[in-house]
């Protein structure tokens, strides 16, 4: 009965946080223009809309790029920094560390306005040339990257890589074929975190962005002060997909896992 | 003798990429809210802050509505992450993905999402601006809670909860003297990840109803006006005001449970 109890309070929050995204899910399929106004039949000119129209396509192909590119400059930085930190002194560990930590507490308006304000206002860098922008979203996810990788590091058995100097390998040697493999998990997790608060990022884009360039969350934001019917349902669409995207994955990476955890069962 | 190479030098990039841009960037604003726009040093800035009622008014909304917006999530977050980590369900990482999995979906689509139900509901939502920006931000920040208080519960002693019940205390004291003040930790980082977004996440009431009065849409007022020097000021007052947060949820907070970090 208890555990009845709390399996309801759980529903509830689920319902009230997936509702929205549902119903506008079911909405998306119809051709009604707001939700809950007249339906007159089901649809899929939403996801024709989605992808017909150029500057939706843009829009998508634009911010993954981004969030790719920023992500793997991030995971470069945040990698050779984490390991670098990892075998320095203690005091210029302690003053990375600390450094790192800023832009991950500081907030996403105050970040994005400053570096628009050093590299835009002072240097006189172009918006244009994009490298504002990147440079915001890399300042955003190196030190997450930095952050997943660093527990990595403090587990990694050091005598695997003095065993690999024995062997007469050289230090560069060592890292990359010794350390390097070691911290994949780490790296590739760094990475995805690195890919989601890109695409996620609404202030560092809206203060470095060229104006021509949008990414999804800056171009929702002008959709819903335009009054442009045909993109806000197409945006529905966009909406829905996106949705069904995360939970794909979702499943892939809860159902993979057990499936190898089964096996491994099977063989004992 | 040979030049060695030095492991510890691989963080050199790192670090020059953090001085050029997450220090420098700083301190040009700190520069730039002591100076005007001819570039003359001027407390004008500070002084203009301090005393116009519209900025301290909107530091005062900011902190009434972050303030709202935590302890709502706090009171949904709690009791959520409290019955996740300790009711023994079978599935009980099925579940916790599934209160995550919003986060992974663009916070402006999930709020487009909510703008159609909420007008759908109330209709005019600019009507009702304070509440429907706790709703908003809730909505957005929820996950955010949910996940440091999680990982807190999940450290909790079963041992302690079992010695506490055998040397005489109902389920009630058990509860108050032994699992609230261990979860503290998880309560404070789930505090800082709501409070401070809440304070500048301006969007989230922008979307909602075309008008913001927090103090992240100061800054980006002035960004539209070209006003440098002013919005340096906001973006320093802001800063302090993390720096503070900072110092203080460092003393008391769970260090590892970033809720951004355990995300993946």
């Amino acid at each position: 009965m208890k555990k009845y109890l709390r399996l309801c309070w759980l529903a509830l929050v689920l319902a009230l946080m997936y509702l929205p995204i549902l119903i506008l899910a079911a909405y998306s399929f119809t051709d009604a223009t707001t939700v809950g106004g007249g339906v007159s039949g089901a649809s899929f000119d939403n996801y024709i809309n989605l992808f017909a129209n150029e500057s939706l396509r843009n829009m998508i192909f634009g911010t993954l790029l981004l969030a790719i590119g920023s992500a793997l400059l991030a995971t470069i930085f945040g990698t050779l920094g984490a390991i670098g930190a990892h075998y320095s002194k203690k005091l210029s560990k302690n003053l990375l560390n600390t450094a790192n930590q800023i832009p991950v507490v500081n907030a996403d308006v105050v970040t994005g306005f400053s570096v628009c304000v050093l590299l835009i206002i002072l240097l006189g860098i172009s918006k244009d040339s994009f490298i504002p922008l990147v440079i915001g979203h890399t300042v955003l996810s190196a030190p997450f990257v930095y952050l997943s990788i660093a527990p990595k590091l403090k587990q990694l058995d050091n005598s695997l890589y003095e065993a690999a100097l024995d062997l007469g390998a050289t230090p560069a040697q060592a890292l990359i074929k010794v350390v390097l493999p070691q911290l994949i998990p780490g790296i590739f997790s760094g990475f995805m975190l690195a890919v989601t608060l890109s695409l996620d990022d609404y202030f560092i884009t809206t203060y470095t962005k060229p104006s021509t360039f949008d990414t999804i969350s800056t171009y929702v934001v002008n959709a819903t002060k335009g009054s442009q019917t045909e993109i806000k349902t197409a945006l529905w669409a966009l909406s829905t997909l996106i949705f069904l995207i995360v939970v794909a994955f979702v499943v892939c990476i809860n159902v993979i896992p057990g499936r190898n955890k089964e096996k491994k069962d099977e063989k004992i | 003798m040979k030049l060695r190479f030095n492991r510890s030098q691989l963080c050199i990039p790192y670090a020059l990429f953090l001085i050029l841009f997450v220090i420098a960037p700083l301190l040009v604003i700190i520069y730039y809210a002591f100076s005007n726009g001819q570039g003359k040093f001027t407390f004008d800035n500070f002084i203009g802050f301090f005393s116009s009622t519209n900025t301290l008014g909107t530091l005062l909304y900011s902190f009434a509505l972050a303030i709202v917006t935590t302890l709502l999530c706090l009171f949904i977050a709690y009791p959520t992450a409290y019955f996740l980590a300790r009711s023994g369900f079978k599935k009980q990482y099925v579940l916790l993905m599934l209160f995550i999995l919003p986060m992974w979906i663009n916070f402006t689509l999930r709020i487009t999402a909510l703008k159609e139900v909420l007008t759908l509901l109330e209709g005019n939502i600019s009507l009702h601006p304070f509440l429907n920006s706790v709703i908003g931000m809730t909505y957005d920040f929820l996950p955010f809670m949910i996940l440091p208080l999680y990982t807190s519960f999940l450290k909790l002693d079963k041992n302690l909860l079992e010695a506490a019940a055998d040397l005489g205390a109902n389920k009630f004291i058990v509860f108050l003297r032994v699992t609230l003040p261990l979860s503290i930790p998880g309560i404070i980082s789930g505090i800082t990840m709501v409070l401070l977004p809440s304070m500048t996440n301006y969007v989230v009431l922008d979307m909602l109803y075309n008008s913001t009065y927090i103090m992240g849409s100061l800054i980006g007022s002035y960004f539209s006006a070209y006003d440098w020097n002013n919005g340096s000021m906001i973006s320093l007052v802001l800063l302090v005001i993390i720096f503070i947060v900072t110092l203080v949820t460092n003393r008391f907070g769970d260090k590892d449970s970033d809720a951004r970090r355990t995300v993946l």
